[in-house]
């Protein structure tokens, strides 16, 4: 049993790697996907991600399966996107996820424009899906390094970050740090997705974002202890994923973010903040 | 009559004429040669096409049913290459069950030419035993042994000698020459062989083409197993393949069937094994590319195998 559980990882360096980076993808990534799902922009995550393709896309045209040129490009992309849609925002009568959903839209359009001028539906495919198999000495630096700036700034944005959450006109009334917290928040996102698509391309790192957030919300209330049980489910995602990628020979990426999702339901149906189960017993609002 | 169908037709009527115009023009463009009709000949695929043409010379006129690049196994025939047939004297196939596709088209093009197969009389290889390739029994791959590509030009010198016995001086020095060549081709690739040292000539591929090769020049060639074609392995394939290499003492890898590079390099730096060129087995590359002839071809692949099993 516990060797089923160690070999391949004690075998096989590639294993460990991509072990190391989806543990540090979960790390960076699912506090920010607390975050996020606090202020009800979940899905702003998965615009992000459309909104890097083009960026990553272009790196890829000019260098190739390059990780510089390809993680420049998408944070120049992410990050254009975010700002515009933020300011967008903050300035307009338009909503957030208005403004983001015209802007990511648009990005995704030229990213698929810009692959098909040059590179053919494969090309593409190498964009959208990463190999977390396939994690080299660069990948895996980058990934930590994004992960260890996402805790720094979440650290020093903790507070603004959290009464923006809970009561942004309060916020808003006593301190003008609303606007530069909200960019900066954005920029992390941005550099967590584009960190998370080395290992598992652009659209399942979203899941690696959101899902433990997701699912470490049946769990507790507090905001410090669901970060912490979030990253927690990422990390037990993206091992338990990898096992099963390697035992029942599953794709790896896909492997992961099915195991994520496969704890969401579990917490839905079981976790003890509003969980399905809890719901349905009879009498509990009464005696309340 | 509508008032629109007028415009129509009346448009229709302007556009005509322009159109026939056209169309003379690109017909006037064919050159009407004062030379003696050339013989009209096909070839099924793009290794053969390359020595009908040496053989041939100029006094062919030759047509490549699969160009290069082109997967003769899976060939779907067109309409067009139905007429090719009917108007050629002699049409070149592989035989051994490469294209199983040409005998239907033949009987479909009902003209008079003669079927000619190429790689008669080569020691045949049986095919490995692999789900979806079957090539009823025998491997089709003969060309892959330079010797074998001489039985090919043999037999082509005499179908054509045959099929226009007016050339017969310019085909026999045209085949002379080019089985020369050949000659010193074989002698070349047993040379590079040479080189490599005995315990180190195993590589594993995802090509199922190189049997008779192995068998002529003795490489040995092991299929990686569990490598499936889907855009993205899973971790047990990756695993299975880095097992194999270490288990096998291979050498190199010349893996196409992965599509991800970054993977493949992956395995290599894991298991200390180097990473192949792209290698040419069932067709040529276009003329600009690195195996525009068979002799390119041949060259090509030895070199590659050459650099990636050496130092």
């Amino acid at each position: 049993m516990l060797d089923a559980l160690l070999t391949p990882f004690t075998e096989f360096e590639f294993m460990r790697r991509a072990l190391v980076g989806t543990i540090a993808i979960a790390v960076g990534g699912a506090p920010v996907g607390v975050f996020l799902m606090l202020r009800r922009m979940s899905l702003t995550g998965d615009a992000m991600a459309h909104a890097i393709l083009p960026g990553a896309a272009v790196g890829y045209l000019v260098a190739g399966l390059s990780l510089p040129a390809m993680t420049a490009g998408g944070l120049v992309a992410g990050m254009i996107v975010a700002v515009l849609a933020g300011l967008v925002a903050r300035f307009t009568d338009l909503k957030e996820d208005a403004s983001l959903a015209a802007f990511y839209l648009l990005s995704l359009a030229l990213g698929v424009t810009i692959v098909s001028l040059r590179g053919s539906n494969v090309d593409l495919l190498h964009v959208l899906f990463g190999t977390v198999l396939a994690l080299d000495d660069a990948a895996l630096v980058l990934i930590a390094a994004i992960a260890t700036v996402t805790l720094l700034a979440l650290a020093l944005l903790y507070r603004p970050l959290v009464l923006e959450c809970v009561d942004p006109t309060f916020l808003r009334s006593v301190s003008r740090a609303g606007t530069p917290t909200h960019l900066a928040f954005l920029g992390l996102v941005v550099l967590n997705l584009v960190g998370g698509f080395h290992a598992l391309g652009t659209l399942l790192a979203v899941g690696l974002m959101m899902l433990p957030a997701a699912a470490a919300r049946f769990w507790c209330a507090d905001i410090t202890l669901m970060t912490a049980a979030a990253t927690l489910i990422g990390i037990l995602s993206g091992y338990a994923g990898l096992l099963l990628s390697y035992h029942w020979e599953l794709p790896a990426g896909p492997a992961v973010i099915l195991t994520a999702g496969g704890i969401y339901v579990l917490s839905l149906t079981l976790g003890p903040q509003g969980g399905l189960v809890w719901l349905a017993r009879p009498g509990r609002h009464l005696e309340a | 009559m509508t008032l629109r169908s007028y415009v129509i037709a009346a448009l229709a009527a302007l556009l005509m004429p322009g159109l026939a115009l056209a169309q003379g023009a690109s017909w006037g463009d064919t050159p009407a040669g004062d030379a003696p009709p050339k013989l009209k000949v096909v070839a099924s695929f793009s290794i053969l096409a390359d020595f009908v043409r040496r053989v041939g010379g100029d006094r062919i006129e030759l047509t490549t049913l699969v160009g290069p690049d082109g997967d003769a196994h899976v060939y779907a025939p067109t309409p067009a290459d139905a007429r090719r047939i009917g108007d050629a004297k002699v049409v070149f196939v592989n035989g051994l069950g490469l294209e199983g596709w040409i005998g239907r088209l033949v009987k479909a093009a009902a003209g008079r030419s003669t079927v000619v197969e190429a790689a008669r009389g080569v020691a045949r290889v049986e095919a490995a035993g692999e789900p979806g390739h079957s090539h009823g029994g025998a491997d089709p791959h003969a060309w892959q042994n330079v010797a074998n590509a001489r039985i090919y030009v043999a037999n082509i010198r005499d179908a054509l000698n045959a099929a226009d016995p007016a050339g017969r001086a310019a085909y026999d020095a045209n085949a002379a020459a080019y089985l020369a060549e050949l000659d010193a081709l074989d002698a070349e690739v047993r040379a590079a062989i040479a080189r490599i040292p005995a315990d180190r000539r195993r590589i594993i591929t995802s090509h199922d083409a190189f049997a008779y090769f192995e068998k002529a020049y003795g490489i040995d060639f092991v299929a990686p197993q569990g490598v499936s074609t889907e855009a993205e392995a899973s971790a047990r394939d990756v695993a299975r393949i880095i097992q194999q290499i270490r288990r096998e003492r291979i050498r190199a890898v010349f893996v196409e069937n992965i599509s991800d590079p970054r993977l493949v390099e992956r395995i290599a730096r894991e298991t200390g094994a180097r990473i192949g060129d792209r290698l040419y087995s069932d067709a040529l590359s276009g003329p600009g590319g690195p195996a525009a002839t068979y002799i390119d071809m041949i060259r090509h692949n030895i070199r590659a195998f050459s650099t990636a099993l050496s130092s």
